[in-house]
Protein backbone atom coordinates (compact mmCIF):
# COMPACT_ATOMS: atom_id res chain seq x y z
CA UNK A 1 0.00 0.00 0.00
CA UNK A 2 0.79 3.27 -0.93
CA UNK A 3 0.05 6.91 -1.08
CA UNK A 4 -0.50 8.46 -4.30
CA UNK A 5 -0.54 12.08 -3.24
CA UNK A 6 3.16 12.85 -1.24
CA UNK A 7 5.26 15.58 -0.29
CA UNK A 8 8.23 16.82 -1.75
CA UNK A 9 11.78 17.02 0.48
CA UNK A 10 14.40 14.35 2.24
CA UNK A 11 15.42 16.45 4.84
CA UNK A 12 12.61 17.29 6.62
CA UNK A 13 11.41 13.18 6.54
CA UNK A 14 14.56 12.24 7.97
CA UNK A 15 14.02 14.99 10.43
CA UNK A 16 10.86 13.67 11.39
CA UNK A 17 12.01 9.68 11.78
CA UNK A 18 14.73 10.95 14.01
CA UNK A 19 13.55 10.85 17.41
CA UNK A 20 12.21 6.85 16.66
CA UNK A 21 15.50 6.06 15.08
CA UNK A 22 17.34 7.12 17.81
CA UNK A 23 15.38 5.55 21.06
CA UNK A 24 14.71 2.71 18.64
CA UNK A 25 18.46 2.38 18.19
CA UNK A 26 19.89 3.03 22.03
CA UNK A 27 17.50 1.50 23.92
CA UNK A 28 16.50 -1.50 21.02
CA UNK A 29 19.08 -2.42 18.77
CA UNK A 30 21.82 -2.09 20.76
CA UNK A 31 20.62 -3.99 23.81
CA UNK A 32 19.26 -6.47 21.29
CA UNK A 33 22.80 -6.57 19.81
CA UNK A 34 24.71 -6.61 23.15
CA UNK A 35 22.63 -10.00 24.13
CA UNK A 36 23.57 -11.71 21.10
CA UNK A 37 26.99 -10.65 21.50
CA UNK A 38 26.86 -11.46 25.10
CA UNK A 39 25.38 -14.60 24.82
CA UNK A 40 28.45 -15.74 23.42
CA UNK A 41 31.27 -14.84 25.87
CA UNK A 42 31.74 -15.79 29.49
CA UNK A 43 32.47 -13.02 31.94
CA UNK A 44 35.31 -13.89 34.46
CA UNK A 45 34.25 -13.13 37.71
CA UNK A 46 35.49 -9.88 38.54
CA UNK A 47 33.82 -8.92 35.11
CA UNK A 48 37.31 -7.72 33.96
CA UNK A 49 37.58 -9.57 30.83
CA UNK A 50 35.39 -11.61 28.53
CA UNK A 51 36.25 -15.23 27.35
CA UNK A 52 34.61 -16.43 23.73
CA UNK A 53 33.06 -19.39 24.32
CA UNK A 54 30.85 -19.87 20.92
CA UNK A 55 27.62 -21.31 21.69
CA UNK A 56 29.11 -22.93 24.92
CA UNK A 57 26.51 -20.73 26.70
CA UNK A 58 23.54 -22.42 24.82
CA UNK A 59 24.93 -25.88 24.88
CA UNK A 60 25.51 -25.63 28.56
CA UNK A 61 21.34 -24.11 28.92
CA UNK A 62 20.26 -27.05 27.42
CA UNK A 63 21.75 -29.23 29.19
CA UNK A 64 20.92 -27.35 31.93
CA UNK A 65 18.92 -29.67 34.03
CA UNK A 66 17.33 -26.40 35.93
CA UNK A 67 16.90 -24.33 32.42
CA UNK A 68 14.93 -27.47 31.01
CA UNK A 69 12.74 -27.66 34.01
CA UNK A 70 12.13 -23.59 33.63
CA UNK A 71 11.07 -24.34 30.03
CA UNK A 72 8.72 -27.30 31.57
CA UNK A 73 7.35 -24.67 34.42
CA UNK A 74 6.68 -22.31 31.77
CA UNK A 75 4.90 -24.92 29.18
CA UNK A 76 2.26 -25.72 32.10
CA UNK A 77 2.10 -22.21 33.20
CA UNK A 78 1.19 -20.90 29.89
CA UNK A 79 -1.13 -23.25 28.92
CA UNK A 80 -2.90 -23.37 32.60
CA UNK A 81 -2.79 -19.31 32.15
CA UNK A 82 -4.30 -19.44 28.48
CA UNK A 83 -6.44 -22.23 29.10
CA UNK A 84 -8.14 -20.34 32.42
CA UNK A 85 -8.33 -17.08 31.40
CA UNK A 86 -10.13 -18.41 28.01
CA UNK A 87 -12.18 -20.36 29.75
CA UNK A 88 -14.13 -18.74 32.29
CA UNK A 89 -14.19 -15.78 29.63
CA UNK A 90 -15.91 -18.07 26.97
CA UNK A 91 -18.40 -18.75 29.47
CA UNK A 92 -19.35 -15.81 30.66
CA UNK A 93 -19.18 -14.29 27.00
CA UNK A 94 -21.62 -16.85 26.02
CA UNK A 95 -23.73 -15.85 28.97
CA UNK A 96 -23.99 -12.11 28.33
CA UNK A 97 -24.53 -12.64 24.51
CA UNK A 98 -27.60 -14.43 25.44
CA UNK A 99 -29.28 -11.33 27.04
CA UNK A 100 -30.88 -8.99 25.06
CA UNK A 101 -30.88 -6.49 27.80
CA UNK A 102 -28.43 -5.80 30.14
CA UNK A 103 -25.47 -7.09 28.48
CA UNK A 104 -23.33 -3.50 28.48
CA UNK A 105 -23.62 -3.55 32.16
CA UNK A 106 -22.12 -6.82 32.52
CA UNK A 107 -19.64 -5.85 30.17
CA UNK A 108 -18.63 -2.45 32.30
CA UNK A 109 -18.65 -4.78 35.49
CA UNK A 110 -16.17 -7.80 34.00
CA UNK A 111 -13.56 -5.26 31.78
CA UNK A 112 -11.84 -2.99 34.51
CA UNK A 113 -9.64 -5.82 36.11
CA UNK A 114 -7.69 -5.29 33.25
CA UNK A 115 -6.49 -2.05 34.49
CA UNK A 116 -5.29 -3.63 37.52
CA UNK A 117 -1.33 -4.44 37.29
CA UNK A 118 -0.16 -8.18 37.48
CA UNK A 119 2.08 -7.10 40.00
CA UNK A 120 -1.26 -5.53 41.67
CA UNK A 121 -2.96 -8.73 41.16
CA UNK A 122 -0.05 -10.87 42.82
CA UNK A 123 -0.56 -9.03 45.96
CA UNK A 124 -4.24 -9.36 45.84
CA UNK A 125 -4.07 -13.33 45.48
CA UNK A 126 -1.19 -13.54 48.35
CA UNK A 127 -3.40 -11.50 50.50
CA UNK A 128 -6.09 -13.86 50.29
CA UNK A 129 -3.68 -16.90 50.58
CA UNK A 130 -1.21 -16.22 53.15
CA UNK A 131 -0.17 -18.75 55.24
CA UNK A 132 -0.18 -16.58 58.13
CA UNK A 133 -3.50 -14.36 57.44
CA UNK A 134 -5.09 -15.20 53.83
CA UNK A 135 -8.89 -15.20 54.51
CA UNK A 136 -9.18 -18.19 52.15
CA UNK A 137 -5.90 -20.22 53.56
CA UNK A 138 -7.93 -19.82 56.94
CA UNK A 139 -11.21 -21.11 55.77
CA UNK A 140 -9.22 -23.72 53.69
CA UNK A 141 -7.97 -24.62 57.03
CA UNK A 142 -11.23 -24.54 58.62
CA UNK A 143 -12.62 -27.25 56.35
CA UNK A 144 -9.67 -29.81 56.98
CA UNK A 145 -7.44 -28.85 54.09
CA UNK A 146 -3.94 -27.45 54.98
CA UNK A 147 -3.11 -24.64 52.83
CA UNK A 148 0.66 -23.61 52.36
CA UNK A 149 1.93 -22.57 48.64
CA UNK A 150 5.14 -21.67 50.41
CA UNK A 151 6.33 -25.07 50.84
CA UNK A 152 4.00 -27.21 48.31
CA UNK A 153 4.99 -27.14 44.40
CA UNK A 154 1.44 -27.51 43.00
CA UNK A 155 -0.19 -25.20 45.59
CA UNK A 156 2.27 -22.28 44.47
CA UNK A 157 1.89 -23.06 40.86
CA UNK A 158 -1.68 -23.24 41.31
CA UNK A 159 -2.32 -19.55 43.19
CA UNK A 160 0.03 -18.10 40.20
CA UNK A 161 -1.84 -19.71 37.57
CA UNK A 162 -4.90 -18.41 39.11
CA UNK A 163 -3.88 -14.90 39.87
CA UNK A 164 -2.03 -14.34 36.75
CA UNK A 165 -5.26 -15.60 34.65
CA UNK A 166 -7.92 -13.22 36.72
CA UNK A 167 -7.25 -9.95 35.58
CA UNK A 168 -7.33 -11.80 32.16
CA UNK A 169 -10.59 -12.31 32.15
CA UNK A 170 -11.38 -9.05 31.19
CA UNK A 171 -9.46 -8.92 27.79
CA UNK A 172 -10.49 -12.13 27.06
CA UNK A 173 -14.45 -11.58 27.48
CA UNK A 174 -14.24 -8.37 25.77
CA UNK A 175 -12.83 -9.71 22.69
CA UNK A 176 -15.26 -13.58 22.54
CA UNK A 177 -18.13 -11.34 23.55
CA UNK A 178 -17.27 -8.88 20.02
CA UNK A 179 -16.83 -12.21 18.30
CA UNK A 180 -20.10 -13.52 19.53
CA UNK A 181 -21.90 -10.05 18.88
CA UNK A 182 -20.85 -10.50 15.00
CA UNK A 183 -22.52 -13.80 14.35
CA UNK A 184 -25.51 -13.25 12.16
CA UNK A 185 -28.18 -14.15 14.55
CA UNK A 186 -30.47 -15.34 11.75
CA UNK A 187 -28.37 -18.34 10.99
CA UNK A 188 -28.92 -19.19 14.95
CA UNK A 189 -32.11 -18.93 14.47
CA UNK A 190 -32.58 -21.19 11.87
CA UNK A 191 -30.86 -23.61 13.65
CA UNK A 192 -33.23 -22.98 16.60
CA UNK A 193 -36.05 -23.72 14.17
CA UNK A 194 -34.35 -27.07 12.80
CA UNK A 195 -34.80 -27.67 16.24
CA UNK A 196 -30.72 -27.41 17.44
CA UNK A 197 -30.63 -27.03 20.82
CA UNK A 198 -28.29 -24.64 23.15
CA UNK A 199 -25.32 -26.85 23.00
CA UNK A 200 -25.47 -28.17 19.75
CA UNK A 201 -25.94 -24.82 18.12
CA UNK A 202 -23.03 -23.81 20.59
CA UNK A 203 -20.74 -27.08 18.66
CA UNK A 204 -22.11 -26.42 15.59
CA UNK A 205 -22.13 -22.71 14.51
CA UNK A 206 -21.14 -20.72 17.16
CA UNK A 207 -17.75 -22.33 18.04
CA UNK A 208 -16.40 -22.68 14.26
CA UNK A 209 -17.59 -19.05 13.75
CA UNK A 210 -15.68 -18.17 16.55
CA UNK A 211 -12.45 -19.55 15.81
CA UNK A 212 -10.68 -16.57 14.24
CA UNK A 213 -11.14 -14.98 17.21
CA UNK A 214 -10.10 -17.86 19.56
CA UNK A 215 -6.92 -18.35 17.67
CA UNK A 216 -6.00 -14.66 17.96
CA UNK A 217 -6.52 -14.97 21.79
CA UNK A 218 -4.94 -18.00 22.03
CA UNK A 219 -1.22 -16.39 20.74
CA UNK A 220 -1.60 -12.85 22.37
CA UNK A 221 -2.47 -15.05 25.67
CA UNK A 222 0.30 -17.36 25.07
CA UNK A 223 2.45 -14.34 24.82
CA UNK A 224 0.86 -12.91 28.14
CA UNK A 225 1.90 -15.91 30.31
CA UNK A 226 5.58 -15.51 28.63
CA UNK A 227 6.59 -12.52 29.52
CA UNK A 228 4.27 -10.17 31.35
CA UNK A 229 3.50 -12.12 34.26
CA UNK A 230 6.51 -11.54 35.98
CA UNK A 231 5.28 -9.39 38.14
CA UNK A 232 2.76 -12.24 39.71
CA UNK A 233 5.52 -14.34 39.84
CA UNK A 234 8.14 -12.42 41.40
CA UNK A 235 5.40 -10.52 44.10
CA UNK A 236 3.79 -14.24 45.08
CA UNK A 237 6.39 -16.82 44.89
CA UNK A 238 9.77 -15.17 43.70
CA UNK A 239 10.18 -18.03 41.79
CA UNK A 240 10.03 -20.75 44.69
CA UNK A 241 9.43 -23.28 45.89
CA UNK A 242 12.55 -24.82 45.04
CA UNK A 243 12.25 -22.99 41.43
CA UNK A 244 9.03 -24.51 40.91
CA UNK A 245 7.57 -21.44 39.22
CA UNK A 246 10.43 -20.00 37.81
CA UNK A 247 9.35 -19.52 34.34
CA UNK A 248 12.33 -18.52 31.61
CA UNK A 249 11.61 -14.54 31.64
CA UNK A 250 11.75 -14.88 35.86
CA UNK A 251 14.89 -16.98 34.91
CA UNK A 252 16.63 -14.25 32.68
CA UNK A 253 16.18 -11.51 35.98
CA UNK A 254 17.30 -13.90 38.66
CA UNK A 255 20.39 -15.84 36.81
CA UNK A 256 21.31 -12.29 35.28
CA UNK A 257 20.41 -9.53 38.59
CA UNK A 258 20.62 -11.69 41.30
CA UNK A 259 23.23 -14.64 39.80
CA UNK A 260 25.12 -12.04 38.19
CA UNK A 261 25.69 -14.85 35.71
CA UNK A 262 25.80 -12.50 32.39
CA UNK A 263 26.62 -14.75 29.81
CA UNK A 264 24.17 -17.55 30.62
CA UNK A 265 21.56 -14.78 31.10
CA UNK A 266 22.34 -13.13 27.89
CA UNK A 267 21.99 -16.35 26.24
CA UNK A 268 18.57 -16.77 27.84
CA UNK A 269 17.38 -13.59 26.37
CA UNK A 270 18.77 -14.80 22.93
CA UNK A 271 16.80 -18.07 23.25
CA UNK A 272 13.39 -16.06 24.29
CA UNK A 273 13.93 -13.17 21.61
CA UNK A 274 13.88 -16.50 18.87
CA UNK A 275 10.45 -17.83 20.94
CA UNK A 276 8.58 -14.29 20.87
CA UNK A 277 10.05 -14.08 16.89
CA UNK A 278 7.62 -17.31 15.95
CA UNK A 279 4.83 -16.46 18.06
CA UNK A 280 5.16 -12.69 16.05
CA UNK A 281 5.18 -14.56 13.00
CA UNK A 282 2.35 -17.06 14.01
CA UNK A 283 0.29 -13.68 14.59
CA UNK A 284 1.21 -12.01 11.45
CA UNK A 285 0.19 -14.85 9.59
CA UNK A 286 -3.15 -15.46 11.01
CA UNK A 287 -3.91 -11.30 11.30
CA UNK A 288 -3.14 -10.63 7.59
CA UNK A 289 -5.83 -13.69 7.08
CA UNK A 290 -8.45 -11.39 9.53
CA UNK A 291 -7.57 -8.67 7.66
CA UNK A 292 -9.15 -9.76 4.39
CA UNK A 293 -12.04 -11.01 5.54
CA UNK B 1 -22.57 -24.95 32.27
CA UNK B 2 -24.57 -22.99 29.84
CA UNK B 3 -26.24 -25.80 28.67
CA UNK B 4 -29.98 -25.93 29.07
CA UNK B 5 -32.37 -28.04 27.43
CA UNK B 6 -36.20 -26.84 28.47
CA UNK B 7 -36.44 -24.80 25.67
CA UNK B 8 -35.07 -24.33 21.56
CA UNK B 9 -35.55 -20.85 21.56
CA UNK B 10 -33.22 -18.28 20.99
CA UNK B 11 -33.41 -15.95 23.42
CA UNK B 12 -34.21 -16.55 27.52
CA UNK B 13 -37.18 -16.23 29.57
CA UNK B 14 -38.36 -16.83 32.78
CA UNK B 15 -36.12 -19.27 34.61
CA UNK B 16 -33.12 -19.73 31.60
CA UNK B 17 -32.69 -15.68 32.25
CA UNK B 18 -32.64 -15.95 35.78
CA UNK B 19 -30.08 -18.70 35.44
CA UNK B 20 -27.79 -17.02 32.86
CA UNK B 21 -28.30 -13.65 35.15
CA UNK B 22 -27.11 -16.06 38.07
CA UNK B 23 -23.72 -17.29 36.02
CA UNK B 24 -23.22 -13.84 35.55
CA UNK B 25 -23.16 -12.42 38.87
CA UNK B 26 -21.00 -15.44 39.92
CA UNK B 27 -18.76 -14.38 37.17
CA UNK B 28 -18.60 -10.91 38.69
CA UNK B 29 -18.09 -11.46 42.00
CA UNK B 30 -15.16 -13.91 41.56
CA UNK B 31 -13.62 -10.88 39.71
CA UNK B 32 -14.67 -8.39 42.64
CA UNK B 33 -14.12 -10.76 45.65
CA UNK B 34 -10.43 -9.89 45.98
CA UNK B 35 -10.22 -6.45 45.58
CA UNK B 36 -13.41 -6.18 47.95
CA UNK B 37 -10.95 -7.86 50.08
CA UNK B 38 -8.20 -5.78 49.81
CA UNK B 39 -10.59 -2.42 50.10
CA UNK B 40 -12.23 -4.14 53.54
CA UNK B 41 -8.02 -4.45 54.86
CA UNK B 42 -7.31 -1.39 54.15
CA UNK B 43 -10.34 -0.12 56.31
CA UNK B 44 -9.36 -2.07 59.39
CA UNK B 45 -6.84 -2.20 62.39
CA UNK B 46 -3.41 -4.72 61.90
CA UNK B 47 -5.27 -6.32 65.10
CA UNK B 48 -8.18 -7.25 63.25
CA UNK B 49 -6.30 -8.95 60.22
CA UNK B 50 -3.51 -11.22 62.25
CA UNK B 51 -5.85 -12.62 64.56
CA UNK B 52 -8.19 -14.41 61.19
CA UNK B 53 -10.59 -14.65 59.62
CA UNK B 54 -10.27 -10.84 59.21
CA UNK B 55 -13.93 -9.40 58.94
CA UNK B 56 -15.32 -9.30 55.44
CA UNK B 57 -17.07 -5.81 55.77
CA UNK B 58 -15.50 -2.24 55.83
CA UNK B 59 -14.06 -1.09 59.41
CA UNK B 60 -13.99 2.48 60.51
CA UNK B 61 -9.91 3.10 59.65
CA UNK B 62 -10.10 4.13 56.40
CA UNK B 63 -8.86 7.71 56.53
CA UNK B 64 -6.47 6.35 59.72
CA UNK B 65 -4.76 3.80 56.85
CA UNK B 66 -5.05 5.82 53.75
CA UNK B 67 -3.51 8.85 55.46
CA UNK B 68 -0.52 7.05 57.14
CA UNK B 69 0.16 5.53 53.59
CA UNK B 70 0.05 8.89 51.68
CA UNK B 71 1.86 10.82 53.89
CA UNK B 72 4.80 8.61 55.47
CA UNK B 73 4.29 4.73 53.62
CA UNK B 74 6.83 2.25 54.67
CA UNK B 75 9.97 3.03 52.52
CA UNK B 76 8.63 6.05 50.83
CA UNK B 77 5.49 8.33 51.07
CA UNK B 78 2.93 6.69 48.52
CA UNK B 79 1.98 10.42 47.72
CA UNK B 80 5.32 10.24 46.06
CA UNK B 81 5.16 6.88 44.53
CA UNK B 82 2.18 8.16 42.66
CA UNK B 83 3.44 11.22 41.57
CA UNK B 84 6.62 9.17 40.22
CA UNK B 85 3.92 6.52 38.65
CA UNK B 86 1.74 9.74 37.40
CA UNK B 87 5.28 10.75 35.05
CA UNK B 88 6.03 7.67 33.89
CA UNK B 89 2.76 6.97 32.62
CA UNK B 90 2.10 9.92 31.06
CA UNK B 91 6.13 10.54 29.56
CA UNK B 92 5.82 7.06 27.99
CA UNK B 93 2.45 7.69 26.51
CA UNK B 94 3.09 11.25 25.29
CA UNK B 95 6.69 10.85 24.25
CA UNK B 96 5.71 7.11 21.95
CA UNK B 97 2.79 9.44 20.87
CA UNK B 98 4.70 12.14 19.54
CA UNK B 99 7.84 10.58 18.06
CA UNK B 100 5.06 7.72 16.00
CA UNK B 101 2.89 10.67 14.84
CA UNK B 102 5.85 12.09 13.35
CA UNK B 103 7.68 9.13 11.89
CA UNK B 104 4.59 7.76 10.47
CA UNK B 105 3.66 11.31 8.91
CA UNK B 106 7.28 10.73 7.20
CA UNK B 107 6.49 7.36 5.81
CA UNK B 108 2.94 7.87 4.65
CA UNK B 109 3.79 11.14 3.04
CA UNK B 110 7.33 11.40 1.63
CA UNK B 111 9.75 9.11 -0.31
CA UNK B 112 12.87 9.59 0.87
CA UNK B 113 16.13 7.08 0.90
CA UNK B 114 16.05 4.41 3.43
CA UNK B 115 12.54 4.51 3.83
CA UNK B 116 11.95 0.71 3.63
CA UNK B 117 15.04 -0.10 5.93
CA UNK B 118 13.65 2.23 8.71
CA UNK B 119 9.74 0.81 8.02
CA UNK B 120 11.47 -2.71 8.71
CA UNK B 121 13.85 -1.63 10.95
CA UNK B 122 10.69 -0.04 13.19
CA UNK B 123 8.79 -3.56 12.16
CA UNK B 124 11.11 -5.93 14.23
CA UNK B 125 10.27 -3.74 17.49
CA UNK B 126 7.26 -4.87 17.40
CA UNK B 127 6.15 -7.51 20.10
CA UNK B 128 9.97 -7.60 21.55
CA UNK B 129 8.72 -6.58 25.36
CA UNK B 130 12.00 -5.47 27.45
CA UNK B 131 11.75 -8.20 29.53
CA UNK B 132 13.91 -10.27 26.80
CA UNK B 133 16.90 -8.04 26.75
CA UNK B 134 16.57 -6.59 30.38
CA UNK B 135 20.33 -7.24 31.07
CA UNK B 136 21.52 -5.17 28.16
CA UNK B 137 19.30 -2.39 28.58
CA UNK B 138 19.94 -1.90 31.75
CA UNK B 139 23.80 -1.74 30.86
CA UNK B 140 22.93 0.72 28.17
CA UNK B 141 20.10 3.26 30.98
CA UNK B 142 23.25 2.85 33.81
CA UNK B 143 25.69 4.12 31.45
CA UNK B 144 23.65 7.00 30.70
CA UNK B 145 23.56 7.95 34.29
CA UNK B 146 19.65 7.28 33.66
CA UNK B 147 19.66 4.76 37.27
CA UNK B 148 17.20 6.47 39.61
CA UNK B 149 16.20 9.21 36.94
CA UNK B 150 12.68 9.91 35.08
CA UNK B 151 14.29 9.70 31.83
CA UNK B 152 15.48 5.72 32.85
CA UNK B 153 11.96 4.89 33.69
CA UNK B 154 10.54 6.73 30.02
CA UNK B 155 12.77 6.37 27.59
CA UNK B 156 13.61 2.61 27.45
CA UNK B 157 10.02 1.58 26.72
CA UNK B 158 9.16 3.80 24.72
CA UNK B 159 11.55 2.36 22.34
CA UNK B 160 8.78 -0.08 20.45
CA UNK B 161 6.69 0.56 16.69
CA UNK B 162 3.07 -0.67 17.71
CA UNK B 163 1.88 2.92 17.86
CA UNK B 164 3.78 3.94 14.78
CA UNK B 165 1.92 1.23 12.64
CA UNK B 166 -1.22 2.24 14.09
CA UNK B 167 -0.49 5.64 12.68
CA UNK B 168 0.53 4.56 9.69
CA UNK B 169 -2.55 2.17 9.15
CA UNK B 170 -4.87 5.38 9.82
CA UNK B 171 -2.92 7.72 7.88
CA UNK B 172 -3.29 5.57 4.51
CA UNK B 173 -6.82 5.75 4.87
CA UNK B 174 -7.43 9.30 5.15
CA UNK B 175 -8.18 10.47 1.49
CA UNK B 176 -5.30 11.37 -0.90
CA UNK B 177 -7.62 14.60 -1.98
CA UNK B 178 -6.79 16.23 1.41
CA UNK B 179 -2.86 16.04 0.67
CA UNK B 180 -3.50 17.02 -2.77
CA UNK B 181 -5.54 20.43 -1.88
CA UNK B 182 -3.14 21.61 0.87
CA UNK B 183 -0.56 20.43 -1.88
CA UNK B 184 -2.45 22.46 -4.39
CA UNK B 185 -3.06 25.59 -2.00
CA UNK B 186 0.95 25.78 -1.62
CA UNK B 187 0.58 24.31 1.83
CA UNK B 188 3.74 23.35 3.73
CA UNK B 189 3.85 19.69 4.42
CA UNK B 190 4.05 20.68 8.27
CA UNK B 191 0.92 22.62 8.02
CA UNK B 192 -1.02 20.02 6.13
CA UNK B 193 -0.01 17.67 8.98
CA UNK B 194 -0.92 20.48 11.69
CA UNK B 195 -4.45 21.64 10.54
CA UNK B 196 -5.30 18.85 8.96
CA UNK B 197 -4.13 15.34 9.71
CA UNK B 198 -3.48 15.98 13.74
CA UNK B 199 -7.40 17.25 14.25
CA UNK B 200 -8.27 14.14 11.73
CA UNK B 201 -6.19 11.95 14.44
CA UNK B 202 -7.72 12.80 17.45
CA UNK B 203 -9.88 9.79 18.20
CA UNK B 204 -7.18 7.79 17.14
CA UNK B 205 -4.87 9.47 19.52
CA UNK B 206 -7.09 9.34 22.71
CA UNK B 207 -7.52 5.89 22.31
CA UNK B 208 -4.01 4.87 22.28
CA UNK B 209 -3.08 7.42 24.91
CA UNK B 210 -5.85 5.48 27.03
CA UNK B 211 -3.59 1.90 26.56
CA UNK B 212 -0.29 3.54 26.92
CA UNK B 213 -1.15 5.03 30.18
CA UNK B 214 -2.48 1.56 31.74
CA UNK B 215 0.56 0.05 29.85
CA UNK B 216 3.25 2.57 31.25
CA UNK B 217 1.77 2.76 34.74
CA UNK B 218 1.44 -1.16 35.33
CA UNK B 219 4.80 -1.36 34.46
CA UNK B 220 6.81 -3.42 37.13
CA UNK B 221 9.96 -5.51 35.91
CA UNK B 222 11.65 -2.43 34.54
CA UNK B 223 11.11 0.35 37.62
CA UNK B 224 12.28 -2.89 39.95
CA UNK B 225 15.80 -2.84 38.05
CA UNK B 226 16.14 1.00 37.78
CA UNK B 227 14.77 2.71 40.93
CA UNK B 228 16.64 1.63 43.61
CA UNK B 229 16.16 4.80 45.75
CA UNK B 230 12.74 4.49 47.29
CA UNK B 231 11.92 7.94 46.31
CA UNK B 232 12.18 7.18 43.08
CA UNK B 233 9.72 3.96 43.14
CA UNK B 234 6.69 3.60 41.58
CA UNK B 235 3.76 2.74 43.59
CA UNK B 236 2.99 -0.50 41.19
CA UNK B 237 6.62 -1.79 41.95
CA UNK B 238 6.22 0.00 45.52
CA UNK B 239 4.40 -2.49 46.91
CA UNK B 240 6.29 -5.58 47.19
CA UNK B 241 9.20 -3.15 49.21
CA UNK B 242 6.72 -2.51 51.56
CA UNK B 243 6.74 -6.53 52.73
CA UNK B 244 9.46 -6.78 55.65
CA UNK B 245 11.91 -9.49 54.53
CA UNK B 246 11.96 -11.57 57.65
CA UNK B 247 9.49 -13.36 60.05
CA UNK B 248 7.72 -10.23 60.97
CA UNK B 249 4.11 -9.48 60.26
CA UNK B 250 3.50 -7.17 56.70
CA UNK B 251 1.29 -3.86 57.81
CA UNK B 252 -1.46 -5.12 56.19
CA UNK B 253 -4.10 -2.42 55.72
CA UNK B 254 -1.06 0.20 54.58
CA UNK B 255 -0.14 -2.29 51.99
CA UNK B 256 -3.52 -2.91 50.68
CA UNK B 257 -4.46 0.81 51.08
CA UNK B 258 -1.63 1.53 48.80
CA UNK B 259 -2.68 -1.69 46.33
CA UNK B 260 -6.00 0.36 46.10
CA UNK B 261 -4.15 3.49 45.53
CA UNK B 262 -2.33 1.68 42.88
CA UNK B 263 -5.02 0.36 41.00
CA UNK B 264 -7.26 3.00 40.92
CA UNK B 265 -5.82 5.37 37.95
CA UNK B 266 -5.88 2.76 35.61
CA UNK B 267 -9.23 1.81 36.80
CA UNK B 268 -10.64 5.19 36.54
CA UNK B 269 -9.40 5.65 32.80
CA UNK B 270 -10.74 2.17 31.71
CA UNK B 271 -14.06 2.37 33.19
CA UNK B 272 -14.39 6.66 32.42
CA UNK B 273 -13.19 6.11 28.79
CA UNK B 274 -14.29 2.98 28.39
CA UNK B 275 -15.77 3.35 24.85
CA UNK B 276 -12.04 4.63 23.59
CA UNK B 277 -10.23 1.94 26.00
CA UNK B 278 -11.87 -0.56 23.65
CA UNK B 279 -11.18 0.97 20.54
CA UNK B 280 -7.41 1.60 21.84
CA UNK B 281 -7.25 -2.25 22.63
CA UNK B 282 -8.85 -3.27 19.39
CA UNK B 283 -6.87 -0.77 17.53
CA UNK B 284 -3.50 -1.93 18.84
CA UNK B 285 -3.73 -5.64 18.82
CA UNK B 286 -5.04 -5.34 14.45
Amino acid sequence: MEKRVTFKGIWLPLLLVLPQLLITAVFFFYPAGQAVWQSLFIPDPFGLSMQWVGLGNFEYLLSDKYYRASFQTTAVFSILVTVVSMGVALYLAVLADRLIKGSGTYRTLLIWPYAVAPAVAGVLWLFMFNTRVGVVAWYLGVLGYDWNHVLNEGEAMGLVVVASSWGRISYNFLFFLAGLQAIPKSVIEAAAIDGARFWMRFRTIVFPLLSPTTFFLLVVNIVYAFFETFGVIHTITSGGPQQATTILVYKVFADGFVGQDLGSSAAQSVILLLIVSVLTVVQFKFVERRVHY
Amino acid sequence: MARDSNTGMVERRGTGLWLTHLGLIIGVAFIFFPIWLAFVASTVTQADIVRPPMPLWPGEHLVENYTKALRSGINAPVARMLFNSAVMALGISLGKIVISLLSAFAIVYFRFPGRKTFFWLIFLTLMLPVEVRIVPTYQVAANFGMLNSYSGLIFPLIASATATFLFRQFFMTVPDELAEAARVDGARPMRFFVDILLPMSRTNIAALFVILFIYGWNQYLWPLLITTDPEMNTIVMGIKQMFPSGDDYADWPVIMATSILAMLPPVVVVVGMQKLFIRGLVDSEK
